[in-house]
């Protein structure tokens, strides 16, 4: 692996990170990461929607007139995301229900939208491809940690066994909205302890 | 009585950006200044009201099962169902909406254009406006309740997004550890703000 495919595909999971350095997909990473087992049918999900999306988009890079290319981008994201929904429902139909409309909210994840716009449009398919399974990488590490600690601690269990016993009493702001809050917040900041050069000075 | 219901559960214990995460790109990126909070805050309140009620009925007389008995006969609709095509058809209504709307703030109000900036256009592919819609169809609400839903989602959002951009003009004269500025220390007021929502849940009318 030479240093530049290296760069590619690692860069996004620390020093590049979607979810905690650029912003963006914060919605879905925080609406399904109550249980482990729906963050990772999510990362999956979003996985090949985002390699899918950037290799097609990257196909078609010289062919999309630069006035529509927003819509041209969001007709072959939804397409995707209708592709991965369906199957979804045919095969993982209870994982399906719980993920409720956060699926179809692929479409307006800004992880999906900003990579084609920030590299698929300028760079080969190949290249693409693995710029979008980097970024998923990135992404579901978050989820996956976020998810890990929210279930552990809200509920006592992982991928719904119980693993803490009866002397954990389980803390219900874990599995609410605020918990989640919190948890990023506090990656955030360790991420950002770790490597001193992210720091924002505002 | 349904209906206030409905405006008082989608702005306060629903809270899209609080309760449910929506929209949160634009929430954090665009909450630095009060005034622009206000501008986004109002521009997702408007795309909200006009989009939810606009894709209820294309929802209803194009997609759904036996929808398209107006232009059919019942008998040959039912045997149709489009139902798959929900979100492309909901992100393509939206898309044409906000475009319209950017338009008319550009001519109108070019201060509010300015101070907004690249966030209209991500008014698009801000997940509470197509979060409406499918919850829309979700909760299987009517054009009335759907009205009152996107206005009730877009109050809630803009009070969060107002609400958080006051306190973050407070928190400069603060001294925050340095790897938690920013970013960091947003999530955590976030969080907090989210806590001070819970106490609305269970408010019925």
């Amino acid at each position: 692996m030479n240093a530049e495919t290296k760069n590619v595909l690692l860069g996004p999971i620390h020093l590049k990170n979607p979810i905690t350095l650029h912003v963006l997909g914060i919605c879905s990473a925080l609406a399904v990461t109550a249980n482990l087992e729906t963050a990772f049918v999510m990362s999956g999900a979003l996985t090949f929607v985002l390699v899918g999306s950037n290799f097609v988009i990257s196909l078609l890079r010289n062919k999309i007139p630069g006035s529509i290319r927003v819509i041209t981008q969001l007709t072959i994201i939804a397409s995707l995301v209708i592709v991965t929904d369906q199957l979804l429902k045919a095969y993982l139909f209870d994982v399906s229900k719980q993920l409720s409309v956060f699926v179809g909210l692929i479409v307006t994840n800004c992880i999906v939208m900003g990579r084609a716009e920030a590299f698929a449009m300028g760079n080969p398919p190949g290249k693409s491809a693995l710029d979008g399974l980097g970024n998923s990488i990135g992404y579901a590490v978050i989820l996956i940690i976020v998810a890990f600690f929210r279930e552990l601690l809200g509920s006592g269990k992982l991928m719904g066994a119980q693993v803490l016993g009866d002397w954990y009493e389980p803390n219900g702001l874990m599995v609410m909205s605020p918990g989640a809050f919190f948890l990023v917040g506090l990656i955030i900041w360790a991420q950002r302890s770790f490597s001193q050069e992210l720091n924002e000075n505002e | 009585m349904e209906l206030i219901n409905i405006f008082i559960q989608s702005a306060f214990i629903e809270n899209m950006a609080l309760a449910f995460f929506l929209g949160m790109c634009s929430f954090l990126a665009v909450s630095k200044k009060v005034e622009t909070a206000v501008g986004l805050g109002a521009a997702v309140v408007f795309v909200l009201g006009i989009t939810t009620p606009l894709n209820n009925l294309i929802y209803e007389n194009l997609l759904r099962e036996g929808g398209l008995s107006w232009l059919l006969g019942a008998e040959k609709a039912a045997e149709i169902n489009l139902e798959f095509l929900v979100v492309i058809a909901f992100i393509a209504t939206i898309a044409a909406t906000v475009q319209i709307v950017e338009m008319a703030i550009d001519k109108f109000s070019p201060a509010l254009y300015g101070a907004l900036g690249v966030f209209l256009p991500l008014i698009a592919v801000n997940c509470a406006i197509l979060g409406g819609s499918l919850f829309m169809v979700q909760r299987e609400y009517n054009i009335a309740e759907s009205t009152v839903f996107g206005l009730g989602a877009g109050f809630g959002f803009m009070l969060a997004i107002v609400a958080l951009a006051a306190i973050r003009e407070k928190m400069k004269y603060s001294n925050v550890p340095a790897s938690l500025r920013g970013l960091g220390i947003t999530f955590i007021t976030t969080g907090l703000m989210a806590m001070g929502f819970i106490i609305f849940g269970g408010i019925k009318l």
